[in-house]
């Protein structure tokens, strides 16, 4: 693969060293090397079952919940690797978030849905959590729409408002990385361009990665993209520049629509 | 974008990496718990299986495997053999599943195949109710109802025809008394039929549409579907409910001790009155103060035990078939 | 198209369809005319002998007049009793299966023993605690009852828990492990209430199912001809008072079975049906 832009080390959020994915005896990704800058949005692109989904998921270390899933390499946070069986993924996960492909609101209120992560790790006032669940709400532009019923399940939600809420619950407990897979896949497209909106703003607090396959999204929203395709990274580099001129004859075709 | 309070926008404390979470040791708490209970539900069988053994010991040794092909009932003299309880068990489980397997087939056809879409769940409830009534209402209805019924009407009718004819006809002779066998065997493919029914239908509904589709696109009936298509496909499941109802039949108390009519007497008719394990345990065993009659009756139910759980077993690994061969395809 | 319509291949085919067919509707009507006439006996006789004596006074000695007070009150008590040891051990142990049973052997073979004991004959639960439990203390009683009810609970229970969870969508369970929740808390916060209804359903029909049981309670449990709530002394119930009375040649004692009978019914298609609504309004 070719770096087109270095970042500077200092900005490095996360950083992927030599990351090997294993599915039972499939290998998924394929020593994968790149960095994910702070305070940026970085997606990750490729056609279905590149393995971008999976590289997400192992920044929250989720793939643990399987026990056919290995992996190699180090993924550093700040400098830290968290694969080291020595890291606790629950202080992880306070750290980094994710937001799914589908909604999950849990089956309790908005209130509570909100709350949920934040109880996890912190014991706060009635006022204190009344305060950060409205933040967490403004902050995932649902509040207006769900000021007046706090207290309903979350299930009575519209999909768009649904994703935004379980946005909400990502920042409440306000992480540094944000992942986000395919966010935008299961909804409609004003709801689409809420989030992307949102995306968009969330910049400014957090670190995040986005997975999509929809090629303009990741034009729109990110600055740095990664293709990727049968596990490889085949590219990484500032969103321009690979929308513009990629270096690989593969990116090309791959955001030309040649092939994918 | 953070323009409510600054409390709440404030920077959280960062958590140590490396510190172990509370969470992880009420984590393993947790998983230990849950496996210990499941361990305990696995247990459960082994256990029972252990009580039986001790507690039937003494009729172990005493009588070795005589208990099993000797007739004798006797609890003055202490000589028992389980040869009648047996034959009835086996014998009313078998007339019940001659009628259930039918019937349960019939049902479970119209519910899948013929039933108008309003009709399904009604008429399946009621099946599943039908289920759910406790057996020992069937026991007295099929005591103090179907009985009398039976004997004025049904079982003269058995006797002048069906006994007539050579060599079948030794199992319609006797009186017309009612109870006996062959009740035994009606009131518990009553009993049955809900279970065998709702196997099949369930297994009936994993049958791929296009499967059907294709076969009625082809011009098939309703009956060639099922029969060519339906019932091949799920050949394993089918059988697996059977199986499963045989284990029911096998074991049922109430239903069957109230009509059979409790004696330890060998006769070939299905009229005459018999006994099963089931109802030797629920008649005799309060009454029974020698130890080695005691004893006698909880080998009877080692024996029921190992007997339904063996049926019951074959029936799971047939429904594990189906399901295994179903997983494969879709 | 016309072209086989009169082939005798053709019309020989649709009269097989035909029969069978007409079989398969009989076996349906077959099947609700012995449900019809069971319910129709039991509400004939049995609201015949429902009357304000048979809620107030205790199971009569022959000759004399009595209710069936006593059975009812150990019934409750021990289906109670039963239900309460029963429900938490076949949730936690349902839970190991549908959450925790992804690696080793125990969850794959306890679920297909516990397959086996749903269907177990419900006489050797009696037995068993019979030999474990009543003649080491040398006495029947209410608690050997409750006990052996709750080995008829657990199956049950184990099963809806496990195939309720099992239910629950994975992503719920990524969202809730993805926010850092230890896994006790993704469970007893999200699956459980993800499933809830399920599990609550599967909890009604362990009730209706223990509330009819006889054979597990006639040498645990025996039967008393008083009224009690000493779980520690043998104790009347429903089941085993309506077999004795059933089987006795007293007219009176007959009516009070069928009393009795009709009781239960009610309770156990009343518990079905409630269980019913409850799992299709909320799953």
């Amino acid at each position: 693969m070719s770096q087109t832009s270095a970042i500077p080390p200092e900005e490095i959020r996360l950083g992927v060293r030599g990351l090997n994915f294993y599915y039972g005896k499939f290998h998924a990704i394929k020593s994968v090397t790149m960095d994910v800058r702070k305070n940026h949005v970085t997606a990750f692109i490729g056609p279905s079952g590149c393995g971008k989904s999976t590289l997400l998921r192992t920044f929250n270390r989720l793939h643990e919940l399987y026990p056919e899933n290995r992996t190699t390499g180090q993924i550093l946070l700040d400098g830290e690797d968290i694969l080291d069986r020595k890291v606790d993924a629950t202080a992880l996960r306070s750290r980094i978030g994710m937001v799914f492909q589908k909604p999950t609101p849990f089956p309790m209120s908005i209130y509570d849905n909100v709350a949920f992560g934040v109880r996890l790790y912190e014991k706060l006032t009635q006022r204190d959590m009344d305060e950060r669940v409205e933040w967490a709400l403004t902050n995932a532009a649902l509040w207006n729409e769900v000021k007046d019923k706090l207290h309903q399940n979350g299930n009575g939600l519209s999909g768009g408002q649904q994703q935004r809420l379980c946005i909400a619950r990502c920042i409440a407990i306000k992480p540094e990385v944000i992942l986000m897979d395919e966010p935008c896949s299961a909804l409609d497209p004003i709801s689409t361009a809420r989030i992307e909106e949102l995306v968009h703003e969330m910049k400014k607090d957090y670190t995040v990665v986005i997975v999509t396959h929809n090629m303009q999204q990741a034009a729109r929203v990110s600055d740095y993209t990664a293709y990727m395709y049968l596990g490889e990274l085949i590219e990484f580099g500032q969103t321009d520049k690979i929308f513009t001129k990629p270096a690989q004859k593969a990116t090309e075709d791959y955001i030309t629509g040649k092939f994918g | 974008m953070s323009s409510v309070t600054s409390s709440a926008a404030a920077a959280p404390v960062r958590p140590d990496l490396r510190k172990r979470s509370a969470g992880a040791v009420a984590d393993q708490i947790f998983a230990l718990t849950t496996k210990g209970f499941a361990f305990l539900v696995f247990a459960l069988l082994l256990a029972i299986l252990a009580s039986l053994v001790v507690g039937s010991w003494p009729a172990l040794s005493k009588f070795g495997l005589a208990f099993v092909y000797t007739a004798d009932w006797d609890p003055v003299g202490g000589q028992f053999g389980a040869l009648v309880p047996i034959y009835g068990t086996l014998v009313s489980s078998l007339i019940a599943m001659l009628i259930a397997i039918p019937v349960s087939f019939g049902i479970a056809m119209f519910l899948t195949e013929m039933a108008p879409g309003w009709l399904k769940r009604p008429l399946g409830t009621a099946i599943e109710l039908l289920a759910a009534i406790p057996s020992i209402i069937y026991g007295m209805w099929g005591l103090f109802v179907f009985t009398p019924i039976f004997s004025a009407h049904i079982q003269p009718f058995l006797i002048d025809t069906l006994g007539e004819i050579p060599y079948l006809g030794i199992l319609f002779q006797g009186p017309p008394m009612g109870i006996g066998m062959l009740t035994a065997g009606v009131i518990l493919a009553i009993m049955v039929i809900p279970f065998i029914t709702a196997v099949m239908r369930d297994v009936f509904e994993l049958v791929p549409t296009v499967l059907k589709e294709s076969a009625y696109g082809l011009g098939s009936t309703t009956w060639e579907v099922v029969w060519k298509v339906v019932l091949p496909y799920t050949k394993a499941g089918v059988v697996g409910g059977v199986m499963l109802g045989l284990g029911r039949a096998l074991g049922e108390t109430m239903a069957v001790t109230f009509v059979i009519g409790n004696t330890h007497r060998l006769s070939w008719s299905l009229l005459a009155p018999g006994s099963s394990i089931a109802s030797s345990l629920a008649n005799e065993f309060t009454e029974a103060v020698e130890d080695i009659y005691t004893s006698s009756l909880i080998e009877l139910g080692l024996l029921l035990f190992l007997i339904t759980t063996i049926v019951l077993a074959c029936a799971k690994l047939m429904l594990m078939r189906l399901s295994r061969a179903e997983g494969t395809k879709s | 198209m016309a072209r086989f319509a009169h082939s005798p291949l053709f019309s020989r085919r649709k009269r097989v369809n035909t029969f069978a067919l007409g079989l398969s509707a009989l076996a349906m009507a077959f099947g609700l005319f012995w449900l019809g006439w069971i319910l129709l006996t039991l509400v004939r006789e049995g609201f015949a002998a429902l009357d304000l004596v048979l809620f107030t006074s205790s199971t009569p000695a022959p000759g004399s007049t009595g209710g069936l007070l006593n059975a009812i009150v150990g019934s409750l008590l021990m289906a109670g009793l039963g239900t309460l040891i029963g429900t938490p051990v076949g949730i936690l142990a349902g839970t190991y299966l549908a959450e925790y049973g992804q690696r080793g052997w125990l969850a794959p073979a306890t679920r297909f023993i516990n397959d086996i004991l749903l269907s177990a004959p419900s006489i050797v639960v009696g037995l068993f605690i019979y030999t474990t439990v009543v003649s080491r203390m040398h006495h029947f009683s209410g608690i050997a009852g409750a006990l052996a009810l709750s080995l008829i609970v657990i199956p049950v229970v184990v099963r809806t828990t496990d195939d309720m969870l099992r239910l629950v969508p994975q992503g719920l369970r990524e969202a809730a492990i993805g926010l850092g929740a230890p896994k006790w808390k993704m469970i007893t916060e999200v699956s459980y209430r993800a499933s809830s209804a399920g599990i609550a359903t599967g909890v009604l029909l362990a009730v209706a199912r223990v509330a009819g049981e006889t054979a597990p309670l006639l040498f645990t449990a025996l039967n008393n001809q008083y009224l009690k709530f000493n779980m520690n002394e043998p104790m009347a119930n429903l089941p085993v008072v309506i077999f004795q009375f059933a089987m006795s040649p007293y007219d009176d004692w007959h009516r009070l079975a069928w009393g009795g009978a009709i009781l239960i019914t009610v309770g156990v298609l009343g518990l079905n049906i409630a269980a019913r609504i409850i799992f299709r309004k909320k799953v």
